[in-house]
């Protein structure tokens, strides 16, 4: 009972410590709206007179995009956040938290509980870009996007934490960029729909748990914008499908997570 | 009780042995120095010592607890200060200590009284409120001692708490830590492999490829080196060295840098019947410089393990702390 009491304080001040970070680092916040925005207004606007047949012409590609564009802020931030484990087990805090008298399973959850929060953030923040858009929100429309973006930040927080547990340098960082973050955007549907694409890129598409998360997403924040029949033929699952599947994903990575992050050397 | 006492401990990646049985006890309220280069097992034996690396390997217990038995209460009873800083940056001094007085789960009031007579001993009430950021590098080791003593433990692990600090800041630094050991009776382990500081522990161990060579005061290692060390650069050494061995007896070494050193008493009164010696016979022996003084831990060191304590080959580690440093300024 005691033990337990500790690990809940310890796993809370390690959450508190990436939540007061977050807030206090206005610099990054900002700096964090760039990215989306040469996305959304460049990118997007730039296609968005080329592709006019979406949902029947009545879905702008910027509109379509935006989804993929909350999914994208949630996955760098959690990626990044649960990466940064591996510079700071090292040279910052966290090798002071390792010699704590606080077991190692409530100090990985709370980095995961960390990251999601931080990420989930960074999501709400997106969120301002939907009326320059022209896509209108109600209350329980957010709250429902909310709630999903705290779960694909759970899913992608515990994710990261599973490459960096065992990782003693920052060398292999690049790689993970490449050959794990980037293909799982692309091949999220953030950019184009998955229903018609070849089938090796459906199937990479099913095995990527940001795929769920940009269709749920999607199905949220349209709702309003057009006829739920052409929503329909945009997603793959019904909402609750997607989140299930999340949920597992998020199961299968973070009981190894932990358990790895947990093994003393 | 002793604070620390470890038999046979041993810790192995691999193949390569970073510690080979190590033994030895540290008493209640004394500054013990772990002294050796870098990669002769000392961060290794501490990392086991507070729980972080399982032993191959050997028994160790420390406050009474052992290390492999009794983690949480090992844990509990100890404070470290690590070689590379573990604050963190973006938040206050005073939000760095708060975290770690949750972590040690210690009272509100408990944390307030203790942090405020903490900073004030490390003189850094005044900055308790800045960022962690703006501080110097001495600072910052100072909140660091201030941080890993906040939980009243009775045993405090230093790994090379000087290092990177310009050397008016380490005398400050040590000015603190033997303040801490007359004021609060605190035992200290540490490791260094700067020999000067070493001199301030109370008995030092030194070791070498994972293993301990000599244990002792500070004094008692420097007797180990007969008398006064004299070094003299010659024209040549062979020669010189076979003067010496005909008609002195004495068998000089070679120091690392080309030098000889002869080890003596009384080496004054000696420098004179040197030079006689030298210039004497056939065949003199060129004499370029002559230096005599008192032995220090180097000389100890050179003499168990015929090599100087220097810097190693940078690892992956020494080089992502490099770009650390780099990229800290960078940010300042």
């Amino acid at each position: 009972m005691e033990t337990l009491r500790r690990d809940l304080k310890g796993f809370y001040t390690i959450w508190m410590r990436d939540v007061l970070r977050f807030s206090r680092d206005r610099s990054r916040i900002v700096a964090s709206l760039g990215q989306p925005l040469l996305f959304l207004f460049i990118f997007g606007g730039g296609l968005s007179p080329a592709i006019s047949n979406l949902a029947g012409g009545r879905l702008d590609f910027t509109q379509f995009m935006f989804p993929g564009i909350l999914a994208m802020a949630v996955l760098f931030t959690s990626i990044f956040s649960a990466v940064s484990i591996v510079w700071d087990r090292e040279f910052g805090f966290l090798k002071e938290v390792l010699v704590a008298p606080v077991s190692r399973v409530a100090v990985a959850l709370g980095k995961v509980a960390g990251g999601s929060t931080v990420a989930m953030f960074q999501g709400i923040l997106m969120l301002i870009f939907a009326p320059m858009l022209g896509i209108k929100l109600s209350l329980d429309q957010i709250v429902a996007l909310i709630g999903l973006m705290l779960l694909l930040a759970g899913v992608m927080t515990s994710l990261g934490i599973l490459i960096a547990a065992r990782q003693r340098t920052m060398e292999g960082f690049h790689m993970i960029m490449n050959f794990i973050l980037m293909p799982m955007f692309f091949l999220s549907g953030a950019f184009f729909p998955l229903n018609g694409v070849p089938l090796w890129m459906e199937w990479l598409a099913r095995i990527n748990p940001v795929t769920y998360g940009v269709d749920s997403l999607r199905q949220v924040a349209l709702r309003a914008s057009i006829p739920a029949m052409f929503l329909e033929m945009l997603s793959l699952y019904p909402i609750v499908t997607d989140v299930l599947l999340m949920a597992a994903f998020g199961l299968v990575f973070i009981v190894p997570a932990v358990w790895l992050f947990s093994r003393q050397d | 009780m002793s604070a620390i006492e470890v038999e046979g401990l041993v810790r192995k990646f691999g193949d390569f042995t970073a510690v080979d049985g190590v033994t030895f006890t540290v008493h209640e309220d004394e500054i013990f120095g772990f002294l050796g280069p870098n990669g002769a097992g000392k961060t290794t034996t501490i990392n086991m010592l507070c729980t972080l690396l399982r032993p191959t390997a050997g028994r160790a217990r420390v406050n009474g607890f052992d290390i492999s038995a009794q983690p949480a209460d090992v844990r509990r009873s100890i404070g470290m200060i690590f070689q590379d800083p573990s604050l963190d940056e973006q938040l206050t001094a005073w939000e760095n200590l708060s975290f770690h007085a949750m972590l040690y789960d210690l009272s509100r009031e408990d944390f307030n009284r203790r942090a405020a007579e903490l900073l004030e001993m490390v003189e850094l009430t005044d900055k308790a409120k800045e960022l962690v950021r703006k501080y110097s590098g001495g600072m910052k080791r100072r909140l660091e001692i201030a941080r890993g003593l906040l939980h009243h433990p009775r045993v405090l692990f230093l790994d090379e708490p000087t290092i990177g600090l310009d050397p008016q800041t380490r005398r400050h630094i040590w000015d603190y830590l033997r303040r801490l050991r007359d004021e609060k009776a605190v035992t200290m382990f540490m490791t260094t492999h700067y020999m000067d500081e070493a001199e301030n522990c109370d008995r030092i161990a030194i070791i070498d490829h994972g293993e301990i060579v000599a244990l002792d005061t500070p004094e008692r290692l420097k007797a180990l080196v007969g008398g006064d060390i004299i070094t003299v650069r010659t024209s040549d050494n062979a020669l010189a060295g076979e003067k010496l061995r005909q008609q002195h007896g004495i068998e000089p070494r070679l120091g690392p840098e080309g030098q000889l050193i002869i080890e003596i008493e009384d080496g004054d009164q000696f420098i004179p019947r040197l030079i006689a010696t030298f210039s004497d016979g056939a065949r003199p022996v060129e004499v370029h410089s002559v230096n005599l003084r008192r032995p220090t831990l180097e000389d100890v060191f050179i003499k168990l393990t015929g090599r100087t304590i220097r810097e190693g080959e940078a690892d992956g580690k020494d080089r992502m702390r490099m770009r650390g440093r780099m990229f800290g300024r960078m940010r300042r």
